[in-house]
């Protein structure tokens, strides 16, 4: 079915065409008639076969087709034979329904449909199913439907593997082969009743698609299942809890301004919202399960069974890598909190689960306190009312931020929470497969073979040190994608993506190296708080993505100005974040900017000089893994007013951004979107912006 | 003796052809088609000649008488009746037996090629004609299920000969199937149409020996090997371009593995590239007599030529003398290779019809045939083992092939397997010690195989592997067109490619105005 070229018809194929698609048109319109008038005969059944034979595609045809078996099952009562022709005679349609176009869905489906009523035989399925898949070894189809019949059936796993095997042996460009591969191992990895080791499985499959890699290396097919089988040892480790807030060993003094304060100083000095302070868990991988019977928080100041974990996932989905709950200290008199021991404690029943089905790998305690602190001054008052100065250079101080600042010692305590992960085979199995992948890459320039290499390195980094992410191969892996944006013009953009998460990585891969990208902003002219306002400020990097938010969570300013992202997925763990400079990026459309949604005590927010409303249809918005969905909370009453000549639909996407958000200085000049009537339309949405685009609006 | 034989109606034919081996049988079907009227006339009581298959019994009568020179028998007084003689084709016959009861006990079960081993490629120009001639409807094929080649240490692999083979086998490394992919993916590009210059050999590259071309391209010796002598089945030792007679150019080799590939598949129900005729390759000439014998061509076995009529004025050739007495006249005739054209002959100005397998007229080919009792590999029954030259022996310069079919084609009873051996070699001391040197080694691999599959059964291993075993030299002879015409000897190949192009040349120089080939009929399946 693959490769065959094109043919222009001739005269005498059009006549044909003709008289088929009139001899349709009267069968079609003979049938709607039988159709309507509820007239199940054998006349009007011939009537829809000839139809569907001509034309598999025509789903009412298959619809009567249900129907007039449903009236014809009860009009023959209970005879087995009867019912059993009735069933065989619709088989029979489809069957050569199938042989004029195998690949179609009605057709199939009606199959299905046929045998889940149980009066027919499956061998004879799997029969037709080896004709089929001799005829177009890759038909989807058919292989949907295997999987149909064999789970009917009950043929095991084995037999199915085995199936495959064979097929893949024929021909390893089978990608449907391949894929129903990949279904049929998970199933097995599932049932671990069977003993099976992961290690042994895994590492059989890894020497099976190896050879298909290594004799073909422009052959897609086993590089995609390669691809799985990575993402499979990934997954086969136990999930691990990367970072949270407050850490671990944090002495957290809280002013009833909302700054947060260590024992010598000021943490980072904005304001945060003491309705919604949060304590957030950050995994490795995505997990499951997060709640208060399996998330354990000892405290005096509130109750265990109060809080409400949530995870920051923009899917609707209940597993994520990041969870929140958050805790209203609004009501307790700070000024007089003496210091709260807290003790989180996770893991220590069944419960919180990776997607795998692996359950935390060893319980673990964090514990932490909370103090009150009594300020007479309000700094937060004086702040709200000044403007953020972002691109002046001299409001930043030069120098790094000294190893003694509060910021500095907080870091020092996450970083003491972290060590090495011991080996294992997983670091073996991804070990062996670097070193064959380097061997092939000298033999042959192949980009997939770049890219799996890449993937490898960074996966074996990953297992080796989990939470401190030394990247041991991140040159290397730089290179890497490198020469693939030279490669693969085409793709550049996704490996220039992949490249800046590591880049990032190895920027801030220690305490030291991160510290020399923390600034104390001075441009607030009456602040007391000079020095303990710290700026993150990682701007200037030709970054188009951005990663590593495990080890940001305490951040709340936060500068990525002058790069080049057009996607800030995952910020929506900076859970403190207040202030955000995204200045002359890329950003195309407000849907980029859906991370923000859920970071609530957000004041400051610049997004001038992007790229917002420069396609007037974003079709790049399908490119990100969260499109906004219409579900869920959005509401807009349609009679509030708008300004003259604004209309609503052309800012939806805005809205939904921005409606939650109490944003007091908003910078948006310099994207195409930003004419008058949306800053009106800003204006209208954001009661409490006092700036924007550095007019003060009161 | 006239009552044993019986007169021949009529008496003038345009074509007389003796011997009714496959180029024969290939002429006389050919010439038939084209409206000649033909007869053929074969001295045995079976058809083939020296292409034939026989029973262990006959195939030693026949081995035997034909590798002593028959003198011609007629008395020549007269000048214009030449006595026909026959020169010896095979020598160094030797047959053993280390069971002749069981033998005895199946001689008829079994049809041993005389010209083995050899197959057909899938798209080759014998099943071409096979096709059509519509000589398809006598015919049915087996498929060769699998071949091997010996790479180190007498151990066996299989040929990795397609991408899914490569994909499977067990004994390439990594890189070795990237290397040998390459190659593949190099020669298919280099032979699609639609591809550019740019991805072609070069012209260069085309003339230069082709294991040059491999070393250039950064194969290895191993790999080389798989390519050269079990894709390509070379037979002289590629890499001793001094001393070996018989080197391929690139070009050569890569339209070889091009005909290995288009040879693949092209019959749903043949897995690999080759096939066997069953109940043995004396079927295939058979089936072209009975093509021609359609075409109204006369046919008359047991029917020995005694003496041939020369005219006297011009010495050319006018007809023949029956050993049953009668005359019968024709203005061409056609002998097998052991007749001899006689001297008296006139003006017989012989033109060797040259093809390149036979460029040395020394040249001769060593074959055996052996009848064992299992199969070399276990669960495959008819495969091809290839012994490239210094896998043997140092001194081995020529590649050892092996073929073996098992009761499936219809050659012997259940339970029993033939092996046919065959090699090149320039005397017949060098020949007998390769085969007895291949057939050590099978039975060496047979052994470690079964040893393999269970270790204990030492009652079986006591059993001899071999029940029966013929070796024999056969010359290599050329086709000769001249007022007599020769046809070529079986050679060395595997196919029959050079047999078909050597055949098809002898017919245009018969008549030149008619096509070997008639119109095609439709292609049906094996």
């Amino acid at each position: 079915m693959h490769g065959r070229p094109r043919k222009a018809p001739k005269p005498e194929d059009s006549a044909a065409l003709a008289a088929k698609s009139q001899k349709l048109r009267s069968l079609q319109s003979q049938f709607l008639s039988f159709h309507h008038g509820c007239t199940y005969s054998k006349e009007a059944l011939e009537t829809s076969a000839k139809l569907l034979e001509i034309n598999p595609e025509n789903y009412t045809a298959w619809n009567y087709r249900k129907l007039a078996v449903e009236h014809n099952v009860n009009e023959c009562g209970t005879d087995p034979d009867s019912i059993k022709s009735i069933f065989d005679e619709e088989l029979r349609v489809v069957e050569n329904a199938l042989r004029q176009n195998f690949k179609s869905y009605g057709a199939w489906h009606h199959r299905k449909w046929v045998l889940s009523k149980g009066h027919s035989s499956m061998n004879r399925e799997l029969m037709l199913l080896d004709v089929f898949q001799k005829l177009d070894s890759r038909n989807f189809h058919a292989w949907n439907y295997r999987r149909f019949v064999t789970t009917l059936m009950n043929r095991s796993l084995e037999d199915e593997l085995k199936y495959t095997e064979n097929m893949i042996e024929i021909n390893f460009s089978n990608y449907s082969a391949w894929h129903n591969r990949s279904i049929l191992l998970s199933k097995q990895l599932k049932e671990k009743d069977k003993g099976l080791s992961f290690q042994d499985v895994l590492s059989k499959e890894y020497n099976f698609v190896r050879d298909a890699l290594f004799t073909d290396p422009d052959d897609q097919s086993g590089w995609f299942y390669h691809l799985w089988l990575l993402e499979q040892t990934i997954q086969c480790e136990a999930p691990l809890l990367l970072s949270s807030w407050p850490a671990n060993g944090a002495d957290l003094i809280i002013s009833g301004n909302g700054c947060i304060h260590a024992a010598t100083g000021l943490l980072s000095g904005l304001p945060i919202d003491l309705k919604r302070f949060p304590l957030i868990l950050y995994f490795n991988q995505s997990v499951e399960g997060i709640d208060s019977s399996t998330v354990n928080v000892e405290a005096e100041i509130y109750s265990n069974k109060d809080l409400t974990w949530k995870p920051l996932s923009p899917r609707n989905s209940c597993t994520s890598r990041v969870w929140v709950a958050y805790t209203d200290l609004s009501g307790i008199d700070l000024s007089s909190l003496s210091p709260q021991r807290i003790r989180v404690r996770l893991g220590h029943c069944a419960g919180i689960m990776s997607s795998n089905g692996f359950h935390l790998n060893k319980p673990v305690n964090i514990e932490y306190s909370i103090a009150g602190k009594y300020i007479e001054i309000e700094p937060s008052e004086r702040q709200e009312n000044e403007i953020f100065s972002w691109t002046d250079d001299d409001s930043y101080n030069s120098g790094e931020l000294d190893e003694s600042s509060p910021i500095a010692l907080y870091m020092q305590a996450v970083e003491d929470n972290h060590e090495a992960a011991a080996s294992g085979w997983h670091i073996d199995i991804v070990t062996e497969e670097i070193n064959h992948f380097r061997d092939l890459l000298t033999i042959a320039d192949c980009k997939i073979g770049k890219l799996t290499l890449a993937r490898l390195l960074i996966a074996r980094d990953g297992m080796i040190s989990p939470l401190r992410n030394k990247m041991a191969h991140s040159e290397e892996v730089l290179d890497l994608y490198r020469d693939l944006i030279k490669l693969d013009p085409p793709h550049s953009k996704f490996y220039k993506d992949q490249s800046s998460l590591v880049l990032l990585q190895q920027l801030i891969s220690s305490r030291k190296a991160l510290l020399k990208y923390c600034f104390s902003y001075k441009g607030f002219k009456s602040s007391q708080s000079v020095d303990s306002l710290v700026c993150l400020r990682l701007n200037n990097l030709s970054l188009s993505r951005v990663g590593s938010f495990e080890k940001l969570l305490w951040v709340q300013f936060l500068d990525l100005s002058d790069n080049e992202l057009h996607s800030i997925e995952g910020l929506e763990a900076l859970q403190l974040l207040s202030c955000l400079n995204l200045r002359n990026n890329k950003i195309a459309s407000f849907s980029a900017l859906e991370p923000l949604r859920s970071l609530k005590s957000l004041r400051a927010l610049n997004i001038s000089y992007n790229e917002i409303g420069s396609h007037p249809v974003d079709t790049r918005r399908y490119l990100f893994t969260s499109p906004i969905s219409h579900s869920g909370d959005i509401s807009w009453k349609r009679d509030e007013d708008l300004p003259d000549g604004v209309s609503m639909e052309n800012y939806w996407e805005a809205f939904i951004v921005f409606k939650d958000l109490d944003l007091v200085q908003m910078d948006i000049a310099g994207n195409p979107v930003a004419d008058e009537k949306f800053q009106s339309f800003l204006v209208k949405i954001s009661p409490a912006l006092k700036w924007l685009d550095g007019q003060n609006l009161h | 003796m006239t009552e044993a034989h019986p007169q021949i109606d009529p008496t003038n034919f345009d074509l007389i052809v003796l011997g009714t081996g496959l180029p024969e049988s290939l002429i006389a079907a050919a010439a038939s088609s084209a409206g000649k009227s033909v007869l053929h006339l074969d001295p045995n009581p079976f058809y083939g000649s020296h292409f034939a298959s026989l029973s262990p019994d006959d195939l030693s009568a026949f081995l035997s008488s034909s590798s002593s020179p028959h003198p011609p028998s007629f008395p020549g007084d007269d000048p214009a009746t030449v006595g026909l003689a026959t020169l010896p084709l095979y020598s160094d016959v030797q047959i053993s037996s280390s069971s002749p009861e069981v033998i005895e006990e199946h001689c008829r079960k079994f049809s041993l090629d005389l010209a083995g081993p050899k197959v057909l490629f899938c798209a080759d120009k014998a099943v071409d004609a096979i096709l059509k001639f519509g000589t398809n409807h006598y015919l049915e094929f087996k498929a060769i299920d699998a071949s091997y080649i010996c790479i180190e240490k007498g151990k066996l692999m299989k040929v990795p000969d397609s991408r899914s083979a490569i994909f499977k086998d067990k004994n390439l490394s990594l890189m070795e199937k990237n290397q040998l992919m390459k190659f593949f993916k190099l020669v298919q590009q280099h032979l699609d149409p639609d591809e550019d210059g740019s991805a072609k050999v070069s012209e260069e590259d085309l003339e230069t020996p082709f294991s040059e071309f491999l070393g250039k391209i950064g194969l290895q010796q191993k790999i080389k090997s798989i390519i050269m002598y079990s894709i390509a089945m070379a037979d002289h030792n590629q890499d001793n371009v001094d001393i070996s007679e018989d080197i391929l150019r690139t070009k050569d080799g890569i339209d070889r593995l091009a005909l290995f590939h288009s040879s693949m598949g092209r019959f749903p129900n043949a897995s690999g590239a080759l096939i066997y005729p069953s109940y043995g390759q004396g079927e295939l000439p058979q089936a072209f007599c009975r093509r021609a014998a359609v075409k109204r061509c006369l046919y008359v076995l047991r029917m020995p030529v005694v003496a041939l009529h020369i005219d006297q004025d011009d010495g050319q050739y006018r007809g023949i003398k029956l050993a049953s007495g009668q005359d019968l006249f024709s203005p061409r005739l056609v002998l097998d290779p052991s007749f001899v054209v006689p001297s008296q002959v006139g003006s017989s100005v012989e033109e060797p019809v040259k093809i390149r397998s036979q460029k040395d007229a020394e040249a001769k080919v060593a074959r055996g045939i052996c009848i064992t009792r299992a199969s070399l590999m276990p669960d495959v029954s008819n495969l091809l083992v290839i012994y490239p030259p210094r896998s043997l022996c140092p001194e081995q310069d020529t590649a050892v092939r092996v073929l073996q079919l098992g009761s499936t084609s219809a050659v012997c009873p259940p339970g029993m397997f033939l092996l046919y051996l065959s090699a090149i070699c320039s005397d017949s001391s060098q020949g007998k010690t390769l085969l007895n040197a291949a057939i050590t080694a099978v039975e060496v691999s047979q052994i470690s195989e079964r040893n393999a599959m269970n270790k204990n059964e030492d009652a079986e291993v006591e059993k001899p592997f071999i029940l029966w075993k013929a070796t024999y030299i056969q010359k290599l002879c050329m086709g000769k067109y001249g007022s007599i015409t020769s046809t070529p000897s079986s050679d060395g190949n595997l196919n029959y490619n050079d047999l078909m192009d050597a055949t098809e040349k002898l017919f245009h120089s018969l008549y030149p105005d008619e096509a070997f080939f008639p119109e095609a009929t439709s292609p049906g399946n094996t």
